[in-house]
């Protein structure tokens, strides 16, 4: 339906746009805050391809939790905008050494999977029908990944022992 | 019907602009958000496959993604703290030390 | 342009000046309220027995003049009551109020008193409550004043930490509800036990129902919770700076905020809209049970004394939490013995 393409496209230019100025901008609170517009452009892009869960989660998970934490950080340690030795008025993107070099490998990248993604021949739409669940993909998730489903759980409680431990403030002797 | 690339080439997009910035940001926060920018754009291209072939697995790989990167952000956001705390400054160039 | 799709674009547009004119009355319950447990009179002057009183507060707080500190980043102080606004009303747009209605016959096709109904609602209301933060944690930043960065914070703090007993409760009635989509689990309320007692769910999971209440009291950032914007330990935390319009939006959003977790808490534990007539006034049951909440709030911040910051947080993660999940595992083990 063409309703869906203009939201394809509406949710696909917001999540670049969101991304570049991510990467482009320097106050890294105005970063947090626009990586947070891409996720939820994101999410949409989920609900269009049938994954209301996945998209939800997104929103709790990304936007809700992980970006309070990035947020948190950057006010916490007042991060600076970007100092460089170079000339202020010099945009990241111009600047010689790595940066050209990151540059032009990004569109590389992009030119190279293009070119890749546009011979495969037209790979057709999506199958009507099949669209998993809630319910479909709980139950896989607690039998068949059940092990991985444990095995997170354990990597979540180390990676908090571990966050508390290497953000804590030296003990004073 | 959008078709299965439009999804994988937007997905392409946005990974090469997290691996860019992951090259040209010179503020370790930004960079780790570069790499949640790669993440998510992974995501996106397992949910796409996962609704092409009708399989529920797409979905359960990204709900496995995303946990992986809440930890990983969490350590590393810890990580950037102690840091911090060392040299006062976020530029990853104050951290060469090490380099001979 | 249907007729029922008319009867949608009005039904949103009910459900926005309802939330509206629902703030106003709570400004007006409020105070009424929290004058009569104290013992006075409340207002009185505007209106017959004070009843013109939120009119009177609106149109002062639109004349007041709008400042801005010049150290504060503009466009985030612009934003943040935006966010905070925003996320308060799109919350309620997944909450059903009420029935089927033919609304007495005009429509083929009935329509559901719920402006979206997705399958997935619970999960909705979770993810626009964390969206919620934003608005506090940026009104707080931005100001650049250190009342609002400090009260800001610590807010923000309080309210994901809550979250999670939140979400620990909304599970619990996931597993006895069977279903992520508000109306199901309302529709699973219906009927009695022993034609006496309704089947409402605060029965089968009354701790559930308290866990809910009070992680949603910390949630809104009320008392006995509201540290973070006290009056008397930070002037007025994270909305220190801020006046007029931009002050009445996170007001409106406080309030919006509650009558949202009110609804919900009426939809998963109190049946709803379920009464004993006919179900096309069911939304009227709704507003009776939902005001019923409401004055519980009131209630609760007028008796209760403050928790101090650090109280606070250990009530959230050692005490809360805890029994949160101790109620999930009893429940799971509920539903598998006797299979429901």
């Amino acid at each position: 339906m063409a309703s869906e393409t203009v939201a394809f496209y509406l949710f696909g230019a917001i999540a670049i746009a969101a991304s570049l100025l991510v990467i482009a901008q320097r106050n890294p609170i105005y970063s947090v805050l626009l990586l947070i517009a891409s996720f939820g452009a994101l999410s949409g892009l989920y609900v269009l391809l049938d994954a209301p869960f996945v998209a939800v989660t997104q929103i709790i998970v990304y936007a809700g939790a992980i970006m309070v934490l990035f947020l948190f950080v950057v006010m916490l340690l007042n991060a600076p905008h970007e100092d460089t030795e170079y000339d202020e008025r010099v945009h990241p993107l111009m600047r010689p050494g790595p940066m050209r070099f990151g540059a032009a490998l990004a569109l590389l990248l992009v030119a190279e999977l293009w070119w890749a993604l546009g011979r495969g021949g037209d790979s057709g739409g999506f199958p009507a029908g099949a669209v998993a669940s809630v319910g479909a993909i709980g139950r896989s998730l607690f039998t068949d990944y059940g092990f991985a489903f444990e095995v997170t759980s354990i990597l979540i409680l180390v990676a908090m022992v571990g966050a508390v431990v290497l953000a804590r403030r030296e003990e004073r002797r | 019907m959008v078709p299965l690339n439009h999804y994988l080439i937007l997905s392409a997009i946005l990974f090469a602009i997290g691996t860019a910035g992951v090259f040209v940001r010179r503020n370790l926060i930004t960079i780790l958000l570069s790499v949640e920018i790669m993440l998510n754009a992974v995501n996106l291209t397992f949910v796409a496959f996962g609704r092409a072939l009708g399989s529920a697995d797409g979905q359960i790989i990204v709900f496995f993604v995303m946990t992986v990167a809440a930890a990983e952000a969490a350590v590393g956001l810890a990580i950037v703290i102690a840091l911090f705390r060392h040299r006062e400054s976020l530029n990853p160039e104050s951290f060469v030390s090490l380099k001979w | 342009m249907t007729p029922l799709l008319v009867a949608q674009l009005v039904l949103t547009l009910v459900v926005f000046v309802g939330l509206l004119s629902s703030a106003a009355a709570m400004v007006y319950v409020e105070r009424k309220v929290a004058a009569f447990i104290q013992q006075r009179i409340g207002p009185y002057l505007v209106g017959p027995k004070g009843l013109l009183q939120p009119l009177a507060d609106v149109i002062k707080l639109m004349f007041k003049e709008e400042l801005r500190p010049r150290a504060a980043d503009a466009l985030l102080f612009g934003l943040a009551p935006i966010i905070s606004a925003t996320a308060a009303f799109s919350a309620f747009a997944v909450v059903p109020f009420g029935g089927e209605t033919t609304l007495l016959g005009l429509l083929k096709e009935p329509l559901r008193l719920q402006v979206a109904d997705v399958n997935v609602a619970i999960l909705v209301i979770f993810a626009i409550a964390s969206m919620g933060v934003y608005g506090i944690v940026l009104a707080g930043w931005s100001s650049n004043s250190k009342y609002s960065l400090l009260g800001g914070l610590r807010s923000s703090a309080q309210m994901i930490s809550y979250e999670l007993s939140y979400g620990m409760a909304l599970a619990g009635v996931l597993l006895v509800g069977n279903s992520l989509s508000l109306t199901d689990i309302v529709h699973r309320q219906a009927g009695t036990w022993f034609g006496v007692i309704p089947r409402w769910f605060i029965f089968l999971q009354p701790f559930g129902f308290l866990i809910f209440l009070t992680a949603g009291i910390a949630e809104t950032n009320r008392a006995p919770f509201d540290f973070p914007e006290a009056e008397q330990e930070l002037v007025a935390g994270y909305h220190t700076e801020y006046s007029s319009m931009s002050f009445a939006m996170f007001f409106l959003a406080e309030y919006i905020n509650m009558v949202t977790v009110s609804a919900v808490a009426t939809d998963l534990f109190l049946g709803g809209w379920q009464g004993p007539y006919a179900e096309s006034i069911g939304w009227i049951w709704f507003l009776v049970k939902v005001a019923a909440l409401l004055f519980f709030y009131v209630w609760m911040r007028w008796t209760l004394p403050r928790y101090r910051y650090d109280q606070l947080m250990a009530f959230g993660w050692k005490v809360l939490l805890p029994v949160a999940v101790i109620n999930l595992l009893v429940t799971a083990a509920g539903v598998l013995y006797f299979g429901l």
